[in-house]
């Protein structure tokens, strides 16, 4: 520790801290443009310059550390101002430099009121212009469907290219030209390939790089604003959900250092859209092969019709990706009063939620990538099926200390690989050792065999799953205080699915037998929109949008959207989170439990719930875990050597990819405009330049 | 007057041969190996008692600066000495005579000052525009190569490689971290300092960063010795200095001379005297565009040495003399330098890349005096805001100027700005008065 005066208080801050980080320690507020905690320092806004006692001139406290300061000439600690005539000079001074060339159209800026340019104007600058030139302008430059630019509004901060380069690992942003002409782009003005370009918007300090789809939306005092989290992928990422009235506007990432830092994905954020469109408001029945407007009365009727009677065995239930265990939950129940034990979630044909937790969650946490030292990926392109968990990955890569072997798809993951094989015989030859990156694994302190969707979605997932498990045992990565087996699940709802035991119970049937032809009479669909379900069976849809499940389906009881109620999501590490309602679902639709609830009065079946406290109660009860928010349960990692024992054959072919367009996963991305546009760009249909 | 027998620099105007020939036949490569094995800590001694000053304008101690490099590497890390041949600045053109007239002195300058710092490999930037200059030094080098004088295997038992490389024509490549980020491969812009480049330089190694001058002179100085070289000039401005006097003079060269010559001297025994007299002076930039102007009153005691120009609040830079005469439109001119550094601004911090347009602008609007009085004060106060807040030194080189100008000349800019006023004031009249209006036609 050392120590320092700030401001003329004493403090000890540890040697490596630099000025700006021991004088926030201090409690002194400094301003700054292009520092940013999660990139590197460039120290060229000089927004937040300091006085160190004795030295000629003001120093960039961002990047000045305090191992530089030297004491005083009787040993006395340095002294630092913040507050200093010499300071307020110097920040007068930038804050004026910062503010000619900028453009007087905040009015109509969509960064207005959350703009660090206009904040510490306000804070830190004077309240007259002395500029009488003209003012530089800029021209805009094409980013892509998702970033708008205003140049003219750009402070060359750089953050932008240091996020593309650093995090994003899409070294795409640049500047050309120097001096006041120095202007930042994409040099060829295509659009970025990152997908989390969309956090360039957050990281802009104004408004030269805001978002396209929200542009002239609303403001940002208008919004209501609610803590929630993503359901786009399996992470649980933290957002912010801001409405106005009953409509969302935007979603932006909260800090989670546990699992997005502070950035979340293109597909979390800009599915905004798709919440609006396509939606199911109202029940639907079919009736002489066609879908008609209903009554809740009308569809309830129908479906207590075709159960009366109905043989337990013929009965069945798949979850979709977007489900929150409380519905699940609620389905699990219904189903079993019915007689069935046929339940199972998309995706999760491979796991045995018996087996033990440890066998289907990602064990090392996302958090502990970053003690990771070797990486095996086997079926899996974590870039799409788990986007914050590849940057992590790459923030682990980028300190040197991470080898990363593949088997599966050749991608591109924004750090390098090495690529080992296609398919099953490649991990067999690192499990016997005779491949050279056994080595790499064997002798790594904490290594992650990590088996993602391209995998685990085929038929003989289950198979193969042992077999990264044993490899995982074999080569050590499970021992006291680590276990580097890690399941990347690439939906929301297959971890809290299997807590629950929302999979095929004693004699059930799995979701591919329940959907072939003749296998069932009747079906539950609670948002499944990726099966493809044979003619014959009764199916009945709970969801939000009228995407592939609700075409299929006789009855359709719309839902709510992750948005528009309260639900638990279990993340693929575990943990479980809690989404909170931002709005409500459109018309008569309903929250999923309350709709299973009062179908269950209908059936006769009667839930033993009237309250979705009373319902999580009873869940607590059954899953004990579920209610230790924002926490993994300690899981015993015998799972995966139990796993490990399993074993079974495995196809020979070539690992898939099992994500082939990434912004198209689920029914509120396939009914986002914006998502489609995205889509169409990653796909490579480029617009030309007249367009 | 500078004795002949005193000079380094033997054969500045390119009368003689530029080879190794040459070189030897002047003296050059003479004993080169008795230095090096005399040791490390004796050169850098050496160059310390020598109070050589370095050459690229900052005057900082040359010896001292050596000194600062490990003295062995711990970590692996190997040591650089990196050469700043980039002159560019406007009024400097000293380096280019050495490296096209007598580019060996680099050569084993090079080769000595990267054994007093233990460094075996060596790297001349070149600014880009230098291209027969460039192509001397690299034959110079071949041929000390050649000769074995340097290389991996040579007679002075050190290995020593040496690599000429160039830029693309950058000022602010001048500046020593741009310079390193530049050999990189990368943009040219200024590093952060700490860490200095002598902890952390080129490709994260110990590097010194010299100016040519500094170099050339070092063999010099350790064959005839420190003393010799001590003798020159005045204490703390000591040795011999290549001028450049370039503007209205009767004669402009480049010139060796001893440290602290007085001006005048200079100017009557190597300038041919200022163009129209000695009374015609108006002023002069002592060192290079970025040094702010002396007017004439006080260029009549002038020392052209460190201090001597630090009296008279300028600075000596590279001892560029710019000497502009009556005939000079002296706002012009500044506000020409300062068109200069707004174009050679790198962009990457905030004061330089937006004070030095703002500051270019209001000074053409003073040329013709469209201006407001009350901007003279803003002005300077807008100098004083981009000056000591940058990342490098182009910050305060652009304001320097500037403020030289505002110092000594500011009755001339009101003088332009009160004859503006009246000519517009005129106009309006006419304007708004028909009468005047018909009479003027």
């Amino acid at each position: 520790m050392t120590k320092l005066i700030i401001d003329g208080k004493e403090i000890d801050v540890p040697p490596e801290y630099t000025l700006l980080q021991a004088c926030e320690a201090a409690g002194a507020e400094i301003p700054r443009f292009c520092y940013h905690e999660r990139l590197s320092i460039a120290g060229n806004c000089r927004m937040c310059l300091v006085e160190v006692k004795g030295g000629p001139k003001p120093v960039a406290s961002c990047a000045w550390g305090v191992r530089d300061c030297r004491p005083g000439p009787k040993g006395e600690p340095p002294e630092i101002s913040t507050r200093s005539p010499m300071v307020k000079k110097a920040r007068e001074g930038v804050m004026e430099f910062l503010l000619i060339n900028h453009p007087l159209d905040c009015p109509i800026c969509d960064q207005g009121g959350e703009c660090d340019l206009q904040d510490q104007a306000m804070g830190y600058g004077v309240d007259t212009s002395r500029f009488a030139e003209n003012k530089r302008a800029v021209e805009d430059k094409y980013l892509g469907a998702l970033v708008k630019t205003s140049m003219t509004r750009c402070i060359q901060c750089t953050r932008c290219v240091r996020f593309a380069a650093e995090v994003a690992g899409a070294p795409e942003m640049g500047a050309i030209g120097r001096g006041e002409d120095m202007e930042i782009t994409t040099y060829l003005e295509t659009a970025l390939t990152s997908e989390l370009q969309g956090n360039l918007v957050d990281i802009c300090p104004v408004g030269a790089l805001t978002s396209k789809p929200y542009a002239f939306a609303a403001r940002p005092w208008e919004l209501g604003k609610t803590q929630s989290i993503d359901v786009m992928d399996g992470l649980g990422s933290a957002i912010r959900v801001d409405t106005r009235g009953r409509e969302v506007m935007r979603i932006l990432p909260r800090i989670n250092e546990a699992i997005n830092e502070e950035w979340i994905s293109d597909k979390t954020r800009h599915i905004v859209d798709g919440l609006r469109t396509q939606r199911l408001d109202r029940p639907f029945v079919r009736e002489n092969g066609k879908l008609r407007a209903a009554t809740w009365p009308e569809a309830f009727a129908a479906i207590a019709a075709k159960l009366r009677g109905a043989n337990g065995k013929r009965i069945g239930a798949i979850a979709g990706d977007l489900a929150a265990v409380e519905e699940m939950f609620a389905l699990k129940q219904l189903l079993a009063s019915l007689g069935s034990a046929n339940l199972a979630v998309q995706g999760g044909a491979a796991f045995d939620a018996k087996a033990g937790r440890a066998s289907y969650i990602f064990n090392p946490t996302i958090a502990g990538i970053e003690q990771a030292d070797a990486l095996l990926i086997v079926g899996s392109n974590p870039r799409k099926e788990a986007t914050l968990l590849n940057a992590r990955i790459r923030k682990r890569w980028r300190s040197g200390k991470l080898k990363v072997g593949v088997i599966g798809e050749q991608a591109d993951l924004t750090y390098t690989t090495e690529y080992l094989g296609a398919g099953i015989e490649t991990l067999n030859e690192i499990a016997s050792g005779k491949h050279s990156f056994a080595d790499v694994l064997k002798k790594a302190q904490n290594p992650i065999v990590l088996i993602g969707a391209a995998a685990t979605s085929r038929p003989d997932g289950a198979a193969i799953l042992s077999q990264a498990a044993k490899l995982a045992a074999d080569i050590g990565a499970i021992k006291d205080g680590w276990n580097g087996f890690g399941v990347v699940q690439a939906t929301a709802s297959v971890v809290g699915a299997l807590d629950l035991g929302f999979a095929p119970g004693e004699g059930g049937l799995s979701a591919a037998q329940m959907i072939a032809p003749g296998g069932l009479d009747v079906l539950f669909s609670l948002g499944a929109d990726e099966v493809d379900v044979a003619s014959g069976a009764f199916v009945i849809y709970i969801g939000t949008h009228g995407d592939r499940g609700a075409h299929r389906a006789d009855v359709i009881l719309p839902g709510a959207a992750y948005t528009e109620k309260s639900g638990i999501y279990v993340n693929t590490e575990g943990r479980a989170q809690m989404a909170n309602r931002a709005s409500f679902p459109p018309g008569e639709a309903r929250e999923d439990w309350a709709i299973l609830r009062a179908l269950s009065d209908v059936l006769g079946k009667k839930l033993p719930f009237d309250s979705l406290s009373a319902l999580r109660q009873a869940m607590f009860k059954a899953v004990p875990h579920l209610m230790r928010l924002d926490q993994i349960a300690p899981t015993d990692a015998s799972a995966v050597r139990t796993l490990a024992a399993r074993g079974g054959n495995v196809d020979k072919t070539p690992f898939k990819a099992a994500i082939d367009s990434y912004y198209l996963t689920n029914p509120i991305a396939r009914a986002s405009a914006v998502m489609a546009e995205c889509s169409r760009l990653a796909s490579g249909q480029m617009l030309t330049a007249a367009e | 007057m500078l004795d002949d027998k005193d000079r380094i620099f033997r054969n500045l105007y390119g009368l003689d041969d530029w080879g190794l020939e040459g070189a030897r036949r002047r003296g050059a490569w003479d004993g080169t190996k008795a230095i090096i094995d005399k040791g490390r800590d004796w050169i850098v001694n050496e160059m310390k008692a020598s109070g050589l000053r370095g050459r690229g304008g900052a005057g900082f101690p040359t010896g001292m600066k050596w000194s600062f490099m490990p003295k062995e590497s711990t970590d692996g890390r190997p040591s650089y000495l990196v050469v700043n041949a980039d002159e560019s600045e406007p009024g400097t053109c000293k380096d280019r005579e050495i490296m096209r007239h007598d580019p060996h002195l680099l050569v084993e300058g090079c080769l000595l000052a990267s054994f007093a710092m233990g460094a075996h490999a060596c790297y001349i930037y070149v600014r880009g525009e230098f291209i027969r200059e460039r192509e001397h030094l690299q034959a110079a080098v071949d041929q000390a190569y050649e000769a074995k004088l340097i290389g991996k295997d040579n007679v002075h038992g050190w290995p020593f490689d040496l690599y000429v490389a160039h830029g693309a024509g950058a000022y602010i490549c001048g500046e020593e971290t741009a310079l390193l980020e530049s050999l990189e491969g990368k943009k040219g812009m200024p590093r952060l300092k700490p860490p200095f480049p002598a902890n952390v330089g080129l490709f994260g190694c110990p590097t010194t960063v010299n100016n040519v001058e500094s170099i050339a002179v070092a063999p010099d100085i350790l064959r005839r010795g420190a003393a010799w070289f001590a003798s020159i000039g005045r204490a703390n401005n000591v040795g011999t200095k290549l001028y450049g006097i370039s503007g209205h003079v009767n004669t402009p060269c480049v010139v060796e001379e001893a440290m602290s010559i007085p001006f005048k001297e200079l100017i009557e025994k190597h300038g041919g005297g200022i163009r129209g007299g000695w009374d015609n002076l108006l002023a002069i930039i002592p060192g290079g565009a970025s040094c702010p102007l002396i007017p004439a009153h006080d260029c009549e005691e002038l020392i052209m040495d460190f201090d001597g120009t630090r009296a008279v609040k300028s600075s000596f830079g590279t001892a560029g003399v710019i000497v502009m005469d009556k005939s000079t439109d002296v706002v012009a001119a500044i506000a020409r330098i300062s068109y200069f550094f707004k174009h050679e601004s790198c962009g990457q911090c905030t004061p330089c890349r937006e004070g030095t347009g703002w500051m270019w602008r209001v000074l053409t609007r003073m040329v013709e005096g469209r201006a407001h009085k009350r901007e003279i004060d803003m002005l300077l106060e807008v100098t004083k805001q981009v000056e000591g807040h940058t990342i490098c030194a182009l910050g305060d080189a652009a304001a320097w100027p500037v403020q030289g100008l505002i110092r000594a000349f500011r009755p001339e800019i009101e003088r332009r700005i009160d004859e503006f006023t009246r000519k517009a004031a005129l106009d309006d009249q006419g304007v708004l008065d028909p009468a005047h209006m018909i009479a003027a036609e």
